[in-house]
């Protein structure tokens, strides 16, 4: 052994080294928050909670082509269409089961008319089981209450697409 | 009556001790987490009452209304004991020490020896617990850490003759007013040092938290426990974590006397020096358990007998020949 390191461990002077650093590493500011009063920065690609989006005036996006049914890995997509009146096809259900939902992001990359979209809300936890098997209903509901940041989202995230 | 009297009088003069110790324990956990938070720069507790100071509070309710497993392959009464005489163990041994020259539940003369013999039996509640448990993580810790508390012992106790050989007494009191003029932890302070790693092995701490290691024995002894057991436990634990730092400020840093024995400082009373001195050194402890990665067994073993034990050795012998060299040596 070498005498500075004998020296090294006879006067703990690494021990004194690493309590320094420590007394010095309280004082500097923390890296956590306090989540459920502060939350963190989530990017425009966050993948959360899903949305149905509407036109400006109030027509569904969505054409029913079901590339996102096909496209889902889970298979956690149902959708059933119809012909409306005016001669558009609508879906008459979209159904997406939370449960077996991966949260991949390949419905929203899929969809031609940016319909089905993954907005910023992670914070959607239920009692029950029943309540995450989102309806046509739910989503759109979803749509309309989270459309000014979905916009917002997808135009910061254009220049990507 | 009058043996009445003295059972009420006692029994006051008891909870008024115990009552505190609990709630300090409480508050301990919640610095020590804090502590260690801080230093890997997270937040630590701080939702549970101003700064998270009730947390420790919340986790004890938990753990009241928590269920208590039994093993069934387990020895129950042993089982049921081995929590019991840990957290028993640990607070029994405060009764002796002082918090100023009056305020000591029993100014016995043989403290010291009682100290080191109380906390030298703490080593069966985990003995009990790991055996009791009939499972092998249990076992193979509470092995470790009757090992482990067993080498620790024998150097604290060489280092307690240390000291003793300047005061010349057992009595805890002596012990604090002997250093009225000069702390032992300046004559001594290789001592001071030892003094203060044995006793983080003696505790358990980390770096010598081998028997609850988690990445290897899950949780040591504890393994099996749940509920209010496994809260005894941990209250035994640090209550006796605080009394290894109260033995620390008794032995080396002046107990309850005044740092400065100037007129504004001398005010203060005694208790709070006392508080003020077994926090810091619990700082340390806290500060330790941040920044240390835990020992292997057999460097663990190596510190304790190759290292520890000859150096407190030479030093008895070292303090002997000083003090009697220049005729220093306490005659009572």
């Amino acid at each position: 052994m070498k005498i500075s390191r004998i020296f090294k461990t006879i006067f703990l002077l690494d021990f004194l080294g690493g309590l320094n650093i420590a007394i010095k590493e309280i004082f500097k500011p923390k890296k956590t928050i306090n989540y459920p009063f502060e939350k963190g920065k989530i990017s425009p690609r966050f993948r959360g909670e899903h949305a149905l989006r509407r036109y400006p005036n109030g027509e569904e996006r969505c054409i029913a082509c079901k590339l996102c049914e096909a496209v889902c890995p889970a298979q956690a997509i149902t959708i059933e269409s119809s012909e409306r009146a005016d001669g558009s096809r609508k879906t008459t259900r979209y159904d997406i089961d939370m449960m077996k939902c991966i949260y991949c992001g390949l419905c929203e990359e899929s969809c031609p008319v940016d319909a089905i979209v993954q907005g910023p809300n992670f914070e959607f936890s239920t009692e029950t089981r029943e309540e995450l098997y989102y309806n046509k209903e739910k989503l759109l509901d979803n749509g309309d209450r989270w459309e000014n940041i979905l916009a917002a989202n997808i135009k910061a995230d254009n220049s990507h697409r | 009556m009058e043996y009445l009297n003295i059972i009420f009088l006692q029994t006051y003069k008891i909870l008024f001790l115990l009552v505190p110790v609990l709630v300090s324990v409480a508050m301990i956990v919640w610095l020590d987490r804090r502590i260690w938070a801080f230093v890997q720069k997270r937040q630590g507790p701080n939702v549970v009452g101003p700064f998270g100071l009730l947390q420790s509070l919340a986790d004890a309710l938990k753990y009241i209304f928590k269920e208590v497993i039994i093993p069934s392959s387990s020895n129950k009464v042993i089982f049921i004991l081995a929590p019991i005489v840990t957290m028993t163990l640990a607070l029994v041994s405060w009764a002796v020490i002082p918090f100023s020259a009056t305020q000591v539940l029993a100014d016995i003369n043989v403290g010291i020896l009682y100290l080191f013999a109380v906390s030298s039996l703490g080593v069966y509640g985990i003995i009990m617990g790991g055996w009791a448990s009939n499972s092998k993580y249990p076992f193979l810790g509470a092995i470790r850490s009757a090992a482990q508390m067993v080498s620790y012992e024998v150097s604290i106790g060489v280092i307690i003759i240390n000291v003793l050989l300047c005061v010349g007494s057992l009595n805890l009191n002596d012990i604090v007013m002997a250093q009225k003029n000069l702390w032992f932890v300046i004559p001594l302070f290789p001592m001071f040092v030892i003094f203060f790693i044995s006793s983080l092995a003696e505790t358990n701490r980390p770096p010598f938290d081998l028997p609850e290691a988690e990445a290897e024995l899950v949780a040591g002894y504890q393994t099996e426990y749940s509920g209010m057991m496994y809260a005894m436990f941990w209250l035994g634990e640090y209550a006796n974590i605080l009394l290894m730092c109260a033995m620390g400020a008794i032995l080396f840093l002046g107990g309850w006397l005044s740092p400065i024995d100037l007129y504004p400082f001398s005010l203060i009373p005694g208790a709070i020096w006392m508080i003020f001195k077994i926090l810091f050194l619990f700082v340390l402890f806290a500060l330790v358990k941040a920044i240390v990665p835990r020992y292997r067994y057999d460097q663990l073993m190596r510190l304790g007998w190759k290292i520890f034990l000859p150096l407190s050795l030479t030093w008895v012998v070292l303090t002997a020949s000083y003090l009697f060299y220049f005729n220093l040596l306490p005659v009572n």
